[in-house]
């Protein structure tokens, strides 16, 4: 660590707040005294922050969204207009019988509806549940399953690959709605997204939810058990909105450009939620990765503040340095990653090329916005996630023989420089509030007033926090977290399949990739056409959750009470010594 | 490279990627990411399989012209010309 934090880079907007003056200005309540209040006192209705208040105070005519599709064709959004768009998709809703705190399921890309969908259901009171397109049928049948949505939106390519097979196994689905071109929706239980929409009134009466009430809800993965479905509320927007301000320096017209999917959470809190919150223009690219494409969006938009992550930014910076001096980056004032550990290298690269360093930050699908972050004003230590924001009371917590933090007899703090689990103490305002019919879990990541991250951590003499890795097998790929265990569940569906064991394997461009070791069952041939068979199965019914790579081993280590035991698998693959092993076998 | 020879090739790589795609169904200007569902890791691999198989190198500045079945045999008929 000393190495690197010589090697600090000055804070790259030098006329910028430094961290004392953030940690003595900032505030949750300042935030919550700007709130626009709904008739009635107490209410607080995310969309209505984020589209109505803004025509209300006469900024109807500012773009909201820049909707660029992957031909480039640009569709420009005005608040005026998403209010009206996101009222008549409440009304629909209505129309449906949704009522509040019932959940919909959104399966769409980078695209307008996103957008409209998910703040027509929290202006109607309704849950928003976001799930990634490239999810295959199983994940996307086993969150359908535990969210009980009645209603899905999709698109018709989608349901049909995806969603069509199994519909008559989803029995809390009522309604499917299909985004795309008129007519696609004939069937019974398909609604065209368009043609119901068009119908409705353009005013609506946004529910007066409550701060605690639920808006949106997350799946994300554990080490055991399927997907964990993390429930945040109305209330989440106050540090949303603190957060981007502070950690991604965004401010009234501003053009964002958060390339995360709206199908993870940094899609929906900084990719919908809090820059519209703030009042910045959204540019939102339907397309895949690029470099070209991506530069040319930067320049051409006019980005201001980029907010991405690690996997792309390396995938950027294997294209050298012409590409992005070809083209007029002038406009941008403040890049920002997330997803993974960003290396020191990414930091420089950015200084170097684009004029800005890159700002890491850290948060998790629990925590509901950033946690950890450096700030335009504070002098960066490349490869270090920051320092908290202001607000968030971080520590580094003293770990057991289990390796996550010891909690018999209270809870003490790493010394400096030690690994320890990063903990927040509990009450933020974007705070998790339950995992979905899962209370039990909920409450076993708390400690002494503390929520565990499950991420080891180390700090500095000055209050940088350092990512170490993971304290749990849950992989960390692109950005997008997976579960071993929902991997293995799928494998072992495959008749030639007896067990698996799911690890995530050092990646240098997405951190790690998925790699499954398999047994098979006795008689059966582990060849090269088994592996492809069992490659083209998990990759139908998991989509971007498969594994990259299949290896067969007839002997995976366990645990005495049977359980094959990832950590062992994993030291096996990395090489490392047998002395190392005791200390990898940890159990939960 | 003859036009079929990288044709095998191509479809070979996608094989390799994706065991089941039906690669002779295949429409040949659609886009190859999206039909197939590929990430940015798998179009690497991708580049990857084809660079080695075909024995061209291919840097990122070509990664457009693998855009679709056409376009990435043209790429390769004409790297290998």
């Amino acid at each position: 660590m000393d190495d690197t934090t010589r090697r600090e880079l000055p804070p790259a907007q030098p006329g910028a707040p430094d961290y004392p003056t953030l940690l003595r200005t900032a505030s949750w309540d300042r935030v919550r005294q700007d709130l626009a209040p709904l008739p009635g006192g107490r209410s607080l209705n995310i969309a209505h922050q984020a589209v109505d208040r803004h025509v209300d105070e006469g900024r109807g005519e500012v773009v909201a969204l820049r909707c660029v599709a992957a031909d480039g064709t640009t569709t420009r959004v005005t608040y005026a207009d998403l209010r009206r768009e996101t009222n008549r998709f409440a009304h629909l809703l209505g129309e449906l019988g949704v009522a509040r705190g019932d959940r919909l399921v959104s399966l769409l890309g980078r695209q307008h509806e996103q957008y409209v969908v998910c703040l027509g259901t929290l202006k109607a009171g309704a849950v928003f549940c976001p799930l990634f397109s490239s999810f295959g049928p199983d994940p996307i049948r086993e969150r359908l399953l535990r969210s009980r949505a009645s209603v899905l939106v999709t698109t018709e390519s989608l349901y049909r690959r995806k969603v069509a097979a199994m519909r008559d196994d989803l029995p809390h689905l009522r309604h499917v709605v299909l985004v795309g071109p008129s007519g696609a929706a004939e069937g019974p239980g398909l609604i065209g997204f368009d043609e119901a929409v068009a119908r409705q009134p353009g005013e609506y009466d946004v529910a007066r939810t409550e701060p605690s009430d639920p808006a949106l809800l997350h799946f994300t993965s554990g080490t055991t058990g399927q997907p964990k479905g993390a429930v945040h509320v109305h209330e989440a927007v106050v540090a949303q909105r603190l957060s981007a301000e502070l950690a991604l320096d965004l401010h009234p017209g501003d053009v964002f450009w958060c390339t995360a999917d709206p199908g993870w959470v940094t899609g929906t809190s900084y990719g919908i939620v809090a820059p519209l919150v703030v009042g910045a223009t959204v540019v939102s690219f339907a397309g895949e990765f690029e470099a070209q494409v991506w530069y040319r969006i930067l320049a051409e938009q006019r980005v201001t503040v980029w907010y991405t992550a690690p996997t792309a930014l390396r995938m950027l910076m294997r294209y050298g340095t012409d590409l992005p001096r070809s083209h007029d980056l002038s406009a941008l004032r403040h890049v920002a990653s997330v997803g993974e550990a960003l290396n020191p290298e990414v930091v420089a690269w950015g200084a170097e090329v684009l004029g800005l360093p890159i700002h890491d930050n850290w948060w998790q699908t629990e925590t509901g916005s950033i946690m950890i972050s450096n700030y335009p004003g504070m002098p960066i230590r490349p490869g270090s996630m920051g320092r908290p924001v202001p607000g968030v009371d971080a520590a580094v917590l003293a770990l057991g023989e289990d390796g996550r933090a010891r909690v018999q007899d209270g809870v003490l703090p790493a010394a400096v420089g030690q690994t320890g689990e990063l903990a927040l103490r509990a009450g933020w305002p974007s705070m998790f509030r339950t995992y979905l019919d899962d209370e039990e879990r909920y409450r076993a990541c708390f400690a002494d007033g503390w929520y565990l991250s499950g991420d080891l951590a180390a700090l500095d003499e000055d209050g940088y926090v350092w990512f170490v890795g993971r304290a749990d097998d849950v992989i960390k790929s692109a950005g997008h977290l997976i579960g071993p265990f929902e991997v293995e569940s799928v494998l072992l569906e495959h008749p030639e399949v007896v067990e698996a064991g799911v690890i995530g394997m050092p990646d240098e461009l997405a951190g790690e990739v998925v790699r499954a070791y398999v047994t098979v069952r006795s008689g059966s041939t582990a060849d090269d056409h088994l592996r492809r068979d069992l490659v083209a199965f998990s990759r139908r019914r998991l989509g971007g959750l498969a594994p990259k790579d299949i290896v067969f081993d007839e002997h995976l280590p366990h645990n005495s009470s049977g359980k094959v035991m990832r950590r062992v698998l994993k030291a096996r693959a990395l090489g490392l010594p047998e002395g190392d092993l005791s200390t990898l076998e940890r159990q939960p | 490279m003859t036009p079929q020879d990288a044709r095998r090739t191509v479809a070979d790589a996608l094989i390799e990627i994706v065991p089941d795609a039906d690669v002779d169904a295949f429409p040949a200007s659609a886009p190859l990411r999206e039909e197939l569902e590929l990430d940015s890791l798998d179009f690497l691999t991708f580049v990857e399989l084809l660079s080695s198989r075909a024995r061209v190198r291919i840097d990122e500045m070509d990664y457009p012209r693998l855009a679709t079945l056409d376009s990435s045999v043209a790429f390769l008929v004409e790297q290998t010309a």
